[in-house]
């Protein structure tokens, strides 16, 4: 069901953690869906320098988080607005088709802390 | 990844060698068909009807009431839709409970699409069906009341006495699906009392693809396979000869066998319990927690603050294959619809994995795995947002 690489990032995640005073926080799901997934980031000068995650969910939605905090560090906010599921997707070398959404809240959990990041900045 | 643990015998278990090497010769020896009237085809019927007298015998019934079918799930689609089919001048209600397998459920919903009408007996937070709750709903149109012997997920085991006395006592039929609980209770069908009982082999150490339908003669009910003149023109298809040998003889052997089986693997089932309350926080027992009212080889966990295919495959990567009731696992949206039945909230359903233990498995395994859950629940409740430390007092729920 899972390829190696799907499985390699579940078992040893990068980027497990909340970081503190985060300077954008974007959780997305519930727990009646069975998935949470949720990023903290720190930015400095409109760049990632730090991103972590905690997700409640399946082996997939584990490996998305780890791919997708991943990619997303060292990019300016700008670019990572533009990651997509389906670049996560690509990273992990494919998920099963009932997995996609996992790749999805991935990529909603970015765009969702930074836009918390933004609203905090312009408060 | 140097062991493996089996830990999913509610799922399937390995055939054992003694129906194997009864099996071996009715591939290519007496390879005839069993319809057929030559040397060829009598000696194969002579297997089947040998078969189907072994089974008859261990579960009380006689052997014209045993049928053939292609396991427990075509057993289960061919009592409901058989015996509805069959008695709608009586009417075109029954009764099921919520917790049926998805045979059951599934055929229950396609029939009420053709206009029949289905109505669930409630269950209580342990999985047991409330017979007051059965004794308002029954009606005098209905035509069958049916429920499981013990349940798949949680191990309860039903009151199907009590609920066959309640159906008979409105003119309905009682059905029951004894996949679980064949091999592994004591079963009569008539000191059960029921009409109609569904069997599988492969869950009692058998082939796979073979099952039967016990059907009390006299009893109405039509077919759910067309085709020949196989079992007594009632489930057409040739029949697998083979596979209705290991079926008899896994069922004679588990018979033989049962009240040593069932002492053992409830020593493995009751140790694992007690060691994952006691040393596991945050975990919940789904199901009886009178281990006596649920089957033996029973363990069903909901984990807090983690999700069911998580802990599955972290258990995978140790060598442990368990089964889990979360939607993740099961292909669907929902959990599983026994936990919700049995009230749990979804999360908590989310968040569980049900262990079956077997005649070969091990106290050692047991114990293995017990160390391998606190570690894979540890590393998962790390990663989960719901879990915030909790300090001091270690609690279940």
């Amino acid at each position: 069901m899972y390829n190696e690489k799907i499985m390699d990032a579940f078992s040893n995640p990068k980027n497990v953690g909340e970081i503190e005073n985060a300077d954008g926080c974007g959780t997305v799901g519930n727990e009646k869906c069975g998935d949470i997934m949720q990023i903290t980031l720190k930015i400095e000068n409109d760049i990632i320098v730090d991103a972590k995650f905690k997700t409640f969910g399946c082996a997939a939605a584990i490996a998305t988080s780890s791919t997708a905090t991943d990619m997303i560090k060292g990019m300016t906010i700008e670019q990572a607005l533009k990651v997509t599921n389906k670049q996560v997707i690509e990273v992990l070398g494919g998920l099963p088709a009932q997995k996609i959404h996992c790749s999805v809240l991935a990529e909603e959990a970015i765009k969702k802390a930074i836009e918390d990041y933004l609203a905090k900045k312009n408060a | 990844m140097e062991k493996q643990i089996y830990f999913d015998h509610a799922a399937t278990t390995p055939l054992c060698k003694e129906a194997l090497e009864k099996m071996l010769p009715y591939f290519t020896e007496v390879y005839g068909n069993a319809n057929s009237q030559h040397a060829f085809g009598r000696e194969a019927v002579k297997a089947v009807d040998d078969a189907r007298d072994t089974i008859a015998k261990i579960i009380g019934a006689k052997p014209n009431e045993v049928y053939f079918t292609s396991g427990g799930t075509e057993a289960d689609n061919w009592a409901l839709r058989g015996i509805l089919k069959a008695n709608e001048k009586k009417g075109k209600h029954f009764i099921i409970s919520p917790i049926e397998h998805a045979a059951m459920l599934s055929t229950a919903k396609d029939l009420q699409k053709e206009g029949y009408v289905c109505d669930f007996m409630k269950v209580d937070a342990d999985g047991f069906v409330d017979l007051e709750h059965l004794k308002t709903i029954i009606r005098k149109d209905t035509v069958l009341v049916g429920c499981m012997l013990a349940n798949n997920e949680v191990g309860t085991i039903e009151p199907i006495k009590e609920i066959a006395k309640i159906a008979h006592e409105n003119g309905a039929y009682c059905f029951t699906d004894a996949v679980q609980a064949l091999g592994v209770l004591d079963i009569d069908v008539k000191e059960l009392g029921v009409d109609l009982m569904s069997m599988s082999s492969h869950k009692i150490y058998g082939p796979k693809g073979i099952g039967a339908l016990y059907v009390k003669n006299g009893v109405k009910i039509t077919n759910l396979v067309f085709g020949g003149h196989q079992e007594r023109t009632k489930r057409g298809g040739t029949t697998n000869v083979p596979a209705t040998v290991g079926f008899a003889e896994a069922l004679r052997i588990a018979n033989e066998e049962r009240e040593q089986n069932f002492k053992y693997v409830s020593s493995l089932r009751d140790r694992f319990i007690k060691r994952v309350l006691a040393e596991v926080p945050f975990v919940k027992l789904n199901g009886p927690s009178d281990l006596t009212k649920r089957l033996p080889a029973n363990a069903d966990f909901s984990f807090r603050f983690i999700e069911g295919e998580s802990i599955l495959f972290s258990l995978d990567l140790a060598g442990i294959a368990v089964s889990s009731g979360s939607a993740c696992s099961s292909g669907s949206l929902e959990p599983s619809h026994v936990l919700l039945s049995l009230g749990l909230p979804e999360g908590l359903a989310h968040g569980s994995i049900r262990f079956t233990f077997g005649k070969h498995n091990t106290m050692e395994e047991v114990d293995y795995a017990v160390e391998e859950i606190k570690k894979a629940v540890e590393r998962l409740r790390k990663m989960s947002p719901l879990f915030k430390e909790v300090q001091g007092e270690v609690k279940n729920v």
